[in-house]
């Protein structure tokens, strides 16, 4: 879940960011009520998701309570990881 | 009977649907749902505390939250003090809130406690800004310098706003849309505009009572405004969101409020439209889409009939100067592609040749507007206003010249064919091309910039920055984009930056953005 954790703040530091503010970002701040996402930011977010863990994020699931806070979306990740997306991540994440 | 009370200024419409049907339900969030008599409550409050703060008829009131009831009651608050109100967009960096707040010199600010590390200090260094009210947690606002709380001031002041004196032609609002000159200009409405206005669309709209408007737009932006304004002049419902960003989350608040009306901007549509596309969505009691900020492409109108059988599908134009120009009656959709309609009601367009006289039928020219919609000028700038409203029909009128280039045909359809000027529309916001070069300039590295809209099925434009690099500067696209983002709001953000050894310019300096465009077309 560690790296989840960091992949994902690493996308989003690289990405979306801010005013200098990405390390204090809490785990449990809205991503889109501060500003760091927008609709189409959300959209970059899944693509990100989806090649980085090899996970397929239907239309459903692209809702707040998965993906508006670092903790979410560790949350999201790691419970459909859990069941049953491939157990061995896609090369493009061995690689990096 | 009740004497039914005057609706002359924008609040008393509130204080009507309060004594009309306090208990229907006015705005619904995500976090609360407040009926009429709650919302005026909560206004009248509001309203008596920045008059015991000192807020006197005709100063102006700031808000700077994200969509909320109390964003809504703040507005109908001020009004009611005999203030303005202006609305700004949460995603407002400091620089650009404190050039609002000091040009409008607002004598309060009231704004989401999660926004008082950029709102408080500016709020403490602008001497005309004397009261900061924050939404949020009581004890956390405590921790905020000379901050008070929205909590305590509704929990402790009474409901009786002091009369004001106003009258329909005071100042209402001041909106602020993004000028050619880098720095955004505050649009003038008076009572008047506004009523006025919002009367006309609900109208055209065919809207009533029992509709629920969704919003998930800004309310510093005015078709956002507008949607929460529309609400309460009919006493209907507010569905209020704070963004779009997930849409499968708006469209099940649709479903779950029953929202009957669904305003949105053309990458609002193309979202729903690539989900429906996947898999089907069904929108049942949407009655009405209305779209505006940039041409809906026909053929979404068919894919959006499917989602919302008995939708009406409204086409429109209009700018901030007066919220709105025309409209396409939706029965015509399909027989007049392209236009983007006719005058909305109480108001009359003319489209001329640059010599003041009519263009024939077919021919393009300037859009003129003239109807109680027009703004009353910008705010502070005499020289712009004076640009944008000309001499109307009668002496001492005035109408608005859009600068924008359009046609009519023969029946009066107007069709819009291009700006005048060099604004970019990118989501359906207006960005400066200027504002965007002034931020870029700042960036450590980057010697030249210019920056323009290319066209995009999506965006209508992105917007594309031209760079060139100090000698040595080792600076790639990412920074310049993360540079942008931490200086200006994320839809003014480059979408693509171009790398180039020079910027051809003109004999007076001046850079010849069409022969960079040709340099690297728009599909690069």
């Amino acid at each position: 879940m560690q790296d989840i954790e960091r992949d994902v703040r690493a996308f989003i530091r690289e990405n979306f960011i801010l005013d200098g503010q990405a390390g204090d970002l809490a785990g449990d701040a809205s991503l889109t009520r501060h500003g760091v996402l927008d609709s189409m930011g959300v959209l970059e977010l899944i693509m990100f998701l989806e090649q980085r863990f090899g996970l397929k994020v239907p239309d459903e699931d692209a809702l707040p309570e998965n993906l508006d806070s670092v903790d979410a979306i560790v949350r999201y990740v790691d419970g459909r990881l859990g069941a049953g997306a491939p157990a061995t991540p896609p090369a493009a994440a061995r690689a990096s | 009977m009740r004497p039914s009370p005057t609706r002359r200024l924008l609040h008393e419409g509130l204080a009507a649907q309060a004594a009309e049907r306090p208990g229907h339900l006015a705005v619904a969030t995500p976090e609360e749902r407040v009926t009429y008599a709650e919302l005026h409550d909560r206004a009248a409050r509001l309203a008596r505390a920045l008059q015991d703060a000192g807020v006197r008829r005709g100063d102006r009131v700031a808000v700077f939250a994200e969509n909320s009831a109390t964003a809504v009651a703040a507005l109908f608050a001020a009004s009611t003090a005999g203030a303005a109100f202006l609305v700004v967009n949460p995603q407002t960096k400091a620089d650009k809130l404190r050039y609002v707040l000091a040009d409008a010199g607002a004598a309060a600010l009231i704004a989401d406690l999660r926004l008082a590390p950029v709102a408080a200090p500016i709020a403490s260094e602008l001497a005309h800004l004397h009261t900061l009210l924050l939404d949020g947690p009581a004890d956390a606002v405590r921790a905020v310098d000379g901050a008070r709380s929205v909590a305590e001031v509704l929990a402790t002041t009474p409901p009786d706003p002091r009369p004001t004196g106003a009258i329909p032609l005071d100042l209402a609002a001041l909106v602020y849309t993004s000028g050619s000159t880098g720095n955004p200009k505050g649009v003038m409405l008076s009572h008047q505009n506004m009523v006025f206005t919002q009367g006309s669309l609900v109208q055209y709209l065919r809207l009533g009572p029992d509709d629920r408007i969704l919003n998930v737009l800004p309310l510093a932006f005015d078709y956002g405004l507008y949607q929460a304004l529309m609400a309460v002049h009919l006493g209907a419902t507010l569905v209020l969101e704070p963004s779009f960003a997930f849409p499968a989350q708006i469209v099940r608040r649709v479903r779950d409020e029953g929202v009957t009306v669904f305003p949105g901007v053309p990458t609002v549509f193309a979202t729903l439209l690539a989900m429906h596309r996947k898999e089907p969505i069904a929108m049942p009691s949407v009655r009405r889409i209305t779209n505006t900020a940039a041409h809906l492409p026909d053929d979404y109108v068919p894919p959006l009939r499917e989602m919302c059988p008995d939708a009406l599908v409204f086409k429109m134009y209009g700018l901030t100067e007066c919220k709105r120009v025309c409209y396409l009656e939706p029965e015509l959709v399909t027989s007049r592609p392209g236009s983007v309609g006719r005058p909305i009601p109480g108001t009359e367009v003319f489209v001329r040749r640059d010599d003041g006289t009519p263009a024939a039928p077919g021919e393009t020219g300037v859009l003129y507007v003239r109807g109680p919609h027009v703004m009353m000028g910008y705010w502070n700038l005499p020289r712009e206003t004076d640009r944008m409203l000309v001499p109307g029909l009668y002496p001492g009128e005035r109408m608005l010249c859009t600068h924008d280039f359009f046609r009519k045909d023969d029946e009066g359809f107007l069709y819009f064919v291009g700006r005048s000027d060099d604004i970019i529309k990118s989501r359906g916001e207006k960005v400066s091309p200027v504002e965007v070069e002034n931020a870029l300039a700042s960036v450590p590295g980057v010697r030249e910039v210019a920056v323009v809209g290319v066209p995009d099925d999506l965006l209508g434009q992105a917007v594309r920055a031209y760079v060139v690099r100090d000698d040595g500067a080792v600076l790639d696209e990412r920074e310049v984009r993360r540079a942008a983002a931490a200086r200006l709001e994320a839809f003014m953000v480059p979408r693509d930056v171009v790398f180039v050894d020079a910027l051809p310019k003109t004999d007076t300096g001046k850079v010849r953005k069409k022969s960079l465009m040709e340099g690297v077309p728009p599909s690069a």
